[in-house]
């Protein structure tokens, strides 16, 4: 298969990008996207070029670390997939592929392709988490869970933490994401005692760092490699009204 | 250093661990917060270190590789983490996962460590359970078990096929509790260049910015390793594009030896390669061999016919297919350990009954959806299935997946004492990154285990011991003359490679160091092959520092160059790998040398001669590692062959 890629580059941070157009020739369509761009990369160093700095690791979807916005949607054209799991047999007709970085305020352009993802950390820090300390705590069984609240907090908590639902938001709003961690952990008896704060912190948080509200529309659910449901949105809209009108604790 | 003291307690096996927590030495409150303690790496060992820890009240610099701790590779862990809970009633105990460990290492690992890690072992699954990881549970609410290999009884706790990444997630929270609190000040994007070691001791750290390429140095009373395993240097393995063995060198460069690095694990249920452009290889886990069937044909015609086209697996009746596995073990049928799965796989394909491309095997649900149904399979395994789906562009639910062995893990690692400290004092090495528990061969669903009971349960205690002696030691400076070595030496070194300009991409190199050693020192040695390796090998090291090319620049973000670097890291310790796999003269674990095998073509260990760990220490460039041995003294448990028929 060949392809034109419009690929953005940009030094730095500060730096003004642009589009850059390469030709690549003979890829295999069982060959990933992300092999592609190592292709495209060996024959850059070749020439005595920069490489294209892309953010990845696992390569095989479960990590969150690629995310490329790839013909105007985050992790191309294929369904329930990362960038890293997406093949060149997706592209059968396709002459030119645009690759850009995920695009959103609170997502700065590091270089070319890699953005920086620290606030989804920094959400996190707020409370995504039940304050238990090591050791001390009940034996695994003392905790019994319905056996569907498991199962939903785990489809809530496979959320890997890449960033499409923002990327796909043209508010940049970051509801999927905190919404999957506020609805596992108040799914869960061990996260209900801290569940009112919770929400309120996370959301503080996420306006604080410049990520919009939600649009309605879904795109992060259409976009979302581990398929998050929006119902995790309506989950903390709940939780977050009744932490404000019901419960004693706010922040 | 000439005696290695592996400071096992005194005592019977069950009280050892007890006893030292008792009678260890503590730090009050005051005292730990004039301490600081480095950790690199943040995956479940470094993860759960730093955030215990913190907890504790000691300070603590996390270093991370990525843009967060949750891209760490134990992430990507799929099947389970093993504990001796017996909540199914099926006979397990502590001492029963302490004999099955010990068993499935091939009586290569040190007998108080991995009863140590068996005891801790439930404490694991309580706490994961405290931090709110949706464990998959039973109809009654209760915490549900599968069976992985090498074991006969139901002890492997899981999140559906992402048990690694639920675990990850729950030490990454307790991290991020931490680093609000500010117990733990988190840096990312951040690579461990060297190790500073001041009047013997490991007092800091010098860094590499990856995002602007600055050297940063950090200074502490402690630094812990946890920074994963090698299995990189074969090029295509189940390891992240970032895991690599580079800080585990710098240690060693250091005067930290390394024990058994010849060990390696090649995990049999991966996908198989299908181009030379490929970069990884993608696991499927082990739980599936919970449920799925390996076969080939049993004529090879057949295979033949399936490999050219003209044969579709699914049409093959159940009496021409060769359930191998179950035929030579059928004690434990499909679930072997990894190092006999994996060699069975590849001595049918070796006699010409692969599939695929000729080196492939099928793993097959064929039976499992018939008896259980298809809603069933997808439950348990639906991600699993999906990925597969997508990689290779085949429905696993209609016709058999096709799987082939690779490297996947590798046991050995810095040498530790009972404390987890390594020949260095002050320098601690947890999880993949040491060699304690695992032996020959690792268990599955033993890892998220192994790098959890150690950054939970042990390092706050024996880490706690050593600092104990160090209130008075007031903290260094960065400026002075050890840092500054260090800093000087790590600028050099990026200059050189820089400096070469060559005409090999590191890619290029590495794809032939890859070959080398899964060629060499893969899944079938001998002296011969191995005699070949070291001179190759040698003169790929050559070739690298005469002939690499770099491009871009070191004062911004620059990935070649961070690859050039591990590179040349990697080709060391694979020369080190092949001494080990030579001298090592017996088969034991994922170690099979072709020259020591049974009649029946099994694995023959060499008690009389190799019962100990090889364990090799630097003496400086352009000199031959010396390797010290510890021997391992079984006192408790009863030695045997291994047999899983």
């Amino acid at each position: 298969m060949d392809f034109t890629l419009k690929i953005w580059r940009q030094e730095n941070q500060k730096a003004k990008g642009r589009f850059e157009t390469y030709k690549i020739k003979d890829i295999s369509p069982d060959c990933s996207f992300l092999e592609m761009l190592d292709i495209l990369n060996e024959s850059l160093v070749n020439k005595l070029s920069h490489p294209i700095c892309f953010d990845n690791d696992c390569r095989e979807g479960i990590c969150g670390m690629c995310g490329l916005y790839i013909n105007g949607r985050p992790h191309g054209p294929d369904d329930a997939v990362t960038t890293c799991q997406l093949h060149m047999r997706k592209f059968e007709g396709v002459e030119t592929i645009t690759i850009e970085p995920w695009r959103a305020k609170p997502f700065p352009v590091i270089r070319d392709l890699v953005v920086d993802r620290t606030a989804l950390d920094k959400m996190i820090q707020e409370g995504g988490y039940v304050s238990v300390s090591t050791g001390g705590v009940p034996d695994g069984n003392a905790i019994p869970i319905a056996k569907h609240k498991a199962d939903q907090a785990m489809d809530s908590a496979s959320c890997i933490g890449c960033g499409a639902c923002i990327a796909a938001c043209k508010n940049a709003s970051a509801m999927l994401f905190v919404g999957a961690k506020v609805t596992q952990l108040a799914l869960l008896p061990q996260g209900k005692p801290e569940a009112a704060i919770r929400v309120q912190k996370m959301v503080a948080k996420m306006d604080e760092l410049g990520f919009g509200n939600c649009t309605n529309t879904y795109a992060c659910e259409a976009e979302c490699p581990k398929e998050i449901k929006r119902s995790n949105i309506s989950r903390m809209n709940l939780e977050f009204i009744l932490a404000k009108i019901v419960s004693e604790e706010t922040i | 250093m000439s005696t290695l003291d592996s400071k096992i307690p005194e005592g019977q096996l069950s009280e050892k661990w007890t006893k030292y927590k008792s009678s260890q030495k503590l730090v009050n409150p005051a005292n730990k917060r004039k301490l600081d303690v480095i950790v690199v790496g943040t995956g479940l060992a470094g993860s759960s270190a730093a955030a215990s820890l913190g907890a504790l009240g000691f300070n603590v610099k996390i270093f991370c590789i990525s843009d967060s701790p949750r891209r760490a590779h134990s992430i990507a862990a799929q099947g389970g983490i093993n504990a001796a809970k017996n909540y199914q009633n099926d006979g397990d105990s502590v001492e029963r996962l302490f004999n099955d460990t010990i068993k499935g290492g091939d009586y290569r690992a040190r007998e108080a460590n991995v009863y140590r890690l068996a005891e801790v072992a439930n404490s694991i699954i309580d706490q994961g359970v405290a931090q709110g990881i949706p464990f998959a549970r039973d109809y009654a609410g209760l915490l549900d078990n599968r069976s992985f290999g090498g074991s006969q009884v139901s002890r492997t706790f899981y999140a559906k096929g992402q048990t690694g990444q639920q675990l990850l997630l729950g030490a990454y929270s307790a991290l991020s509790k931490e680093i609000k609190a500010g117990t733990v000040e988190m840096y990312e994007r951040r690579e461990m260049m060297d190790l500073v070691v001041i009047d013997g001791q490991a007092r800091g750290i010098i860094t590499r910015n990856l995002q602007t390429g600055e050297l940063e140095r950090w200074s502490s009373h402690a630094v812990v390793m946890a920074t994963g395993g090698y299995g990189n240097v074969y090029f295509l393995s189940t390891n992240a594009m970032e895991c690599n063995g580079s800080a585990a060198v710098q240690c060693y460069h250091k005067g930290a030896m390394f024990a058994n690095p010849c060990f390696v694990q090649i995990h049999p249920t991966c996908i198989p390669v299908k181009g030379e452009y490929q970069s990884k290889l993608t696991l499927m886990s082990e739980s599936l061999r919970n449920d799925g069937r390996i076969w080939v044909p049993k004529n090879i015609e057949d295979a033949k016919a399936i490999r050219e086209g003209k044969l579709n697996p699914t049409t093959i009746k159940e009496e021409d297919r060769d359930y191998y596995l179950e035929r030579r073990y059928p004690a434990f049928g499909n679930l072997v350990p990894r190092d006999i799965a994996s060699r069975a796989a590849k001595e049918r394909c070796d006699a010409g009954y692969g599939v695929g491309a000729g080196f492939a095997v099928y793993l097959d649900f064929k039976t499992a959806i018939e008896r259980l149904g298809r809603d069933k399979i997808q439950e348990r395994y639906g991600n699993l299935f999906q990925m597969y789906e997508k990689i290779v562009d085949v429905d696993p639910y209609q016709n058999p997946m096709m799987i082939y062995p690779a490297v996947h893990y590798t046991m050995g690692g810095l040498w530790v004492d009972y404390d987890l400290q390594t020949t260095i004092p002050g320098l601690f090495a947890t999880g993949e990154a040491n060699f304690s528990d695992h032996g020959a061969n690792r268990l599955g669903a033993s890892a998220l285990m192994q790098g959890l009971a150690d950054g939970y349960f042990v390092l706050p205690y024996t880490m706690q011991n050593f600092l104990a002696d160090k209130i008075h030691q007031l903290r260094v400076s960065i400026e002075n003359q050890e840092f500054d070595d260090a800093e000087k030496s790590v600028r050099e070194k990026l200059e050189s490679i820089m400096a070469i300009k060559g005409e090999k991409t590191v890619d290029t190199l590495q794809r032939e160091l890859g070959h080398i050693m899964w060629e060499y020192v893969g899944m079938g040695r001998n002296a011969e092959k191995l005699t070949k390796a070291i001179p190759m090998l040698a003169d790929l090291r050559k070739e690298f520092w005469s002939n690499v090319r770099v491009t871009g620049d070191m004062t911004s973000m620059n990935p070649e160059l961070a690859k050039a670097l591990r590179l040349a890291d990697h080709i060391e310790l694979s020369q080190v790998m092949a001494k080990d796999a030579l001298q090592r003269e017996e088969s034991c674990g994922g170690h099979y040398r072709e020259e020591y095998v049974t009649d029946e073509g099994e694995a023959r260990r060499d008690d009389e001669n190799f019962m100990f760990v090889g364990v090799w220490e630097y003496k400086g460039e352009g000199q031959e590692p010396i390797m010290h041995k510890e021997e391992l003294n079984y006192e408790f448990i009863n030695v045997q062959q291994r047999n899983y028929k």
